[in-house]
């Protein structure tokens, strides 16, 4: 068993893991948060999405150990703490970017990064920036809709 | 009856409201199966065939049992006579049944079979334990391919039924043999509608919990069907119906894949009874790909009969569809689905319907989104372009000249089906303006007479479907063992709150906010004070469950007509309690009043305490307001619609681009566009993905080769366009709400719009056909089949 310390949605977690853990199951099974989901077991389909210091990681490709002394994000904190949402949760409602959900929280959060590196993406650039993403139900259209409406929103926020 | 519908104030239905269920699913606060923990949980894995075809010699599962943490490792011997599975419509009367084990006993029949099952105290634990447990296999011949399967002496895949033919059903429809003597053309082309695997983003799972309150077992699971599975359940497993509870919570998509009743929930149920604990388990993807079944997968070998004015006669279909290495819940009716459909939207004098049902060693197949219809569709909207092409006539004028015209419904088609309205000429309109068709056509003859080698094609696909699979009368000639009605009660509580519990089991088509709308337009309650309860045998006591877009099609008459009754229940009260004859009570967005003296009023909400106090009902009433029914549907709904794709193709490396989607779809009455719209882009992307991307691969061992999401591939964004969607609206008239089904359309109309669209565009190089998936590799292939001089 290995001690872990990590921030996980704003608050100080520690474990004792084995090596092996993946962090997905480090959150789902230890910490019990849920809201991330596991879809695949080739990292493939991103539905485990997290930001690591901020950055997207598929929690499902990473070990509990690699982010000991690190800051994990998860669906779970991305909204304030006075319960407003963030824009791309936002966006998504408005433009009916999900259906079923389950890719959702990993779709949000790769939103979340996509954005925060270019915050005024193109179709082309948001298809591709979600390239790591796999959605069954919505074909992607509003998905893609919902991130530039993000974007725009974010952008005026700015501005 | 319609009055509440046509109100003007405010009107929820046709309102693309936002939908309730997205604040959990956005926050993380969603339900998943996987996301139940009980304590004392013992965790279940599959050891699974690494083979397809093989004799169990010998099980040791001695290091595993040595493992700690491990609690107990089940084989065959340990369950003999339980089945995994079960198949509730044998189509013919001498179908061969096969009997699907819940752990096999004997032999391994597909690649991805249950040889053992670990429980262990965790999840890494049980599935460390697979690999300690050592099975002694006798390799048996594998069965790939269905024509080899039905040749004398081919291996078996059921020694004991002495063949591979699982059935065949027949329908003759009209005297085929007569009008192809009189046709000038027998258009003759074989297509393969390829095996795919449905892949709902969330995988299956299920916890079970012993006895606990009411001496009833609870399962959770991730299914389309906890009502349907419930009976089954207890059928199989001996367990009594009613200690058993079934629990669909949040559920990831299903698209048929969880239309069923599989092995994982039947050993579940067991183990939890037995062992006295939870028992849970959860598919990994890779899992997936071979123990969830898989879809489509037919040889279809067609025959137009036409005339040289481009007058279709009749058509012959005759299908070979594999099995796989057992039935389950429908898979030999799963082609026969399509069966009545095989004529699309055209008159014909004849149809000749014939289907071969073949058990091969692979996963067996069962619905996947559309079953069947999708298979119909690509049979007949591209054996109509290659008639076209072979008669000349341009396929658009083709099919204007043999579809059944607007003024001509309700009209009986060849297969004995009447289809009540559609309006093809004003779907098809729309498409080609907002496609640019002629456009597109000017542009595709200047690319082929420039020589391009990156050219244009136009596909087309005016299709229709049948939905709300169906009435009762009909399943049961049909010989399945189910009816097909669906149930509503809507319970107005005393503090005035609304509950409408259904027996439709939603998962991500957006119930909640659709049922909502409905039922508050009848009973004029906002959709706020409305809420939707499913997916729950305790809470949800009857239903049919949701598949074959039978949702809205039957569920949604069920919700009218409780709907209905509870406002008429509401208004003898308040004709009571305002002294006023209920003849001259008139209610209006929620409120009764007197007729003539709009100050005598009250509302609904408030005679929902009024029937809870019951202090001052009228004589004889009982107490409490609810409104409850059960429908039987009518008939079928026929959605249709016009889909137009521009595909560009390079002809050297036999890449293929989608340029352009048009989707013009016709499902009646919207009760929320947003979501129609949202469920046909979903459906074209796994259309589209049948087309372009996706297929099961098997060696001739018998082993998957797209086993992983790695090998199996699902389109990204990347894959895939933004689309140009727009609806015509012919309401139904066999549906007391005009609405038909939307589901299935999208995955339905786009499959051969597509590979229409790859080979208009190969045509001058004389391709007739691209096998599915439309892969460079494919696509290729045929360019160079076609220019050695052979059909593609």
């Amino acid at each position: 068993m290995t001690h872990i310390g990590v921030t996980v949605d704003g608050l100080h977690r520690l474990g004792d893991v084995e090596p092996r853990l993946l962090l997905v199951h480090w959150l789902r099974e230890d910490l019990g948060l849920v809201g991330t989901p596991i879809g695949c077991d080739t990292s493939n389909c991103g539905a485990c999405t997290v930001l690591v210091d901020g950055r997207s990681v598929k929690s499902c490709s990473v070990l509990a150990v690699q982010v000991d002394g690190r800051e994990v994000t998860t669906i779970q904190g991305l909204t304030k703490e006075d319960g407003e949402w963030h824009p791309v949760q936002k966006a998504f409602k408005e433009c009916h970017g999900l259906q079923c959900g389950y890719c959702t929280p990993g779709m949000v959060m790769a939103s979340v990064d996509l954005l925060s590196e270019n915050p005024d993406p193109t179709e082309e650039e948001i298809r591709n920036g979600l390239e790591g993403n796999l959605c069954r139900c919505t074909g992607y259209h509003n998905i893609v809709k919902a991130v530039a409406a993000a974007a725009a929103e974010m952008k005026g926020a700015s501005s | 009856m319609t009055e509440t519908l046509m109100r003007t104030d405010g009107a929820a239905i046709g309102r693309a409201d936002r939908r309730k269920e997205d604040a959990r699913l956005l926050t993380g606060r969603t339900n998943w199966t996987d996301n139940i923990q009980l304590p004392g949980t013992l965790h279940m894995a599959c050891l699974r065939s690494s083979m397809a075809h093989a004799k169990i010699l010998g099980i040791d599962a001695s290091a595993a049992l040595a493992l700690e943490g491990v609690v107990h490792v089940y084989t065959g011997k340990d369950f003999p006579e339980l089945p995994g599975s079960t198949c509730v419509w044998p189509v013919t009367d001498d179908i061969k049944m096969s009997h699907y084990p819940a752990i096999c006993v004997d032999e391994v029949k597909y690649a991805g079979d249950v040889v053992a099952v670990v429980l262990a105290t965790d999840k890494y634990t049980a599935i460390d334990a697979l690999d300690l447990i050592d099975v002694d296999y006798e390799h048996l011949e594998a069965v790939v391919d269905m024509e080899e399967a039905l040749k004398p002496g081919s291996p078996l895949v059921h020694s004991d039924m002495g063949t591979n033919q699982c059935y065949v059903a027949k329908m003759p429809c009209g005297d085929y043999a007569a009008v192809s003597a009189k046709a000038d053309r027998i258009v003759k082309r074989r297509f393969i509608n390829q095996r795919l695997i449905p892949n709902p983003m969330e995988p299956r799972a299920v916890v079970a919990a012993p006895r606990g309150m009411s001496d009833e077992l609870t399962i959770w699971t991730a299914t389309q069907i906890p009502h349907v599975l419930r009976v089954l359940l207890a059928l199989l497993t001996g367990i009594p119906e009613n200690h058993i509870r079934v629990i669909a919570p949040d559920v990831g998509g299903g698209f048929g894949a969880k239309l069923q009743i599989y092995r994982e929930e039947v050993l579940a149920l067991v183990l939890a009874e037995k062992i006295g604990k939870p028992i849970k388990w959860t598919e990994t993807r890779s899992e997936h790909m071979v123990a969830t079944h898989h879809g489509r997968d037919q040889i279809q070998d067609i025959e137009l009969a036409v005339t040289n004015d481009g007058q279709i006669l009749g058509m012959k279909v005759d299908l070979m569809a594999d099995m796989g290495a057992y039935l389950q819940i429908i898979t030999p009716g799963t082609p026969l689905l399509g069966m009545f459909m095989y004529s699309g939207i055209y008159k014909m004098q004849a149809l000749d319907f014939s289907c071969t049902g073949v058990y091969t060693t692979k996963t067996p197949t069962d619905a996947y989104r559309g079953a069947g219809r999708p298979e119909s569709t690509y049979a007949i909207e591209r054996i109509v372009d290659e008639a076209a092409a072979e008669l000349g006539i341009e396929p658009m004028e083709f099919r204007k000249k043999n579809w059944i015209k607007h003024e001509e419904f309700p009209y009986t088609q060849i297969a004995g089906l009447t289809y009540d309205t559609g309006n093809y000429e004003a779907a098809t309109t729309r498409a080609l303006e907002l496609f640019g068709y002629d456009e597109l056509r000017a542009e595709q003859v200047a690319r082929r007479a420039s020589g391009d080698t990156v050219q244009l094609g136009i596909g087309i696909s005016t299709f229709t479907e049948m939905c709300g699979l169906a009435p009762s009368r009909t399943l049961g000639a049909l010989k399945y063992v189910a009816g097909g009605w669906e149930h509503c009660t809507i319970r107005a509580l005393p503090t005035g709150k609304i509950e409408l519990i259904t027996g439709t089991s939603p998962h991500g088509q957006g119930h909640e906010t659709a049922w909502s709308q409905i039922a508050s337009d009848i009973i004029g309650i906002p959709v706020e004070d409305i809420e939707v309860v499913h997916g729950d045998t305790g809470r949800a006591p009857y239903g049919m469950d949701t598949y074959g877009s039978r949702s809205l099609a039957v569920g949604g008459q069920a919700i009218k007509l409780a709907g209905e009754r509870l406002v008429e229940k509401a208004r003898l009260i308040a004709a009571h309690q305002l002294e006023a004859s209920p003849d001259d009570i008139e209610f209006a967005a929620g409120t009764y009043s007197v007729k003539g003296d709009p100050e005598k009023s009250t509302t609904l909400q408030a005679i929902a305490f009024e029937a809870f106090t019951a202090h001052n009902l009228p004589d004889g009433m009982e107490p409490t307001l609810s409104g409850e029914s059960t429908v039987d549907p009518m008939d079928f709904s026929y959605p249709h619609g016009t889909h137009l794709a521009a595909m560009e193709v390079d002809t050297e490396t036999g890449k293929v681009t989608l340029r352009k989607y048009v989707a013009v779809d016709d499902c009646g009455i919207q009760i929320n566009p947003m979501i129609v719209e949202g469920q046909v882009h979903g459906g074209l992307a796994q259309g589209i993905a049948q087309a372009m991307y996706e297929g099961a691969l098997y060696d001739n061992d018998g082993n998957l080769l797209t086993g992983s999401m790695g090998d199996y591939l699902l389109p990204s964004a990347a894959d895939l366009p933004s689309f140009i969607t727009d609806r015509t609206v012919t309401p139904s008239t066999t549906h007391p709400l005009g609405t038909k089904g939307i589901g299935e359309a999208g995955a339905i109309a786009s499959t051969p719009a597509i590979i229409n669209g790859v080979v208009d565009a190969l045509r001058p190089m004389g391709v007739t056909d691209v096998f599915m998936p439309a892969s460079p590799q494919n696509v290729w292939r045929a360019i160079q089949t076609a220019k050695n001089g052979g059909a593609a």
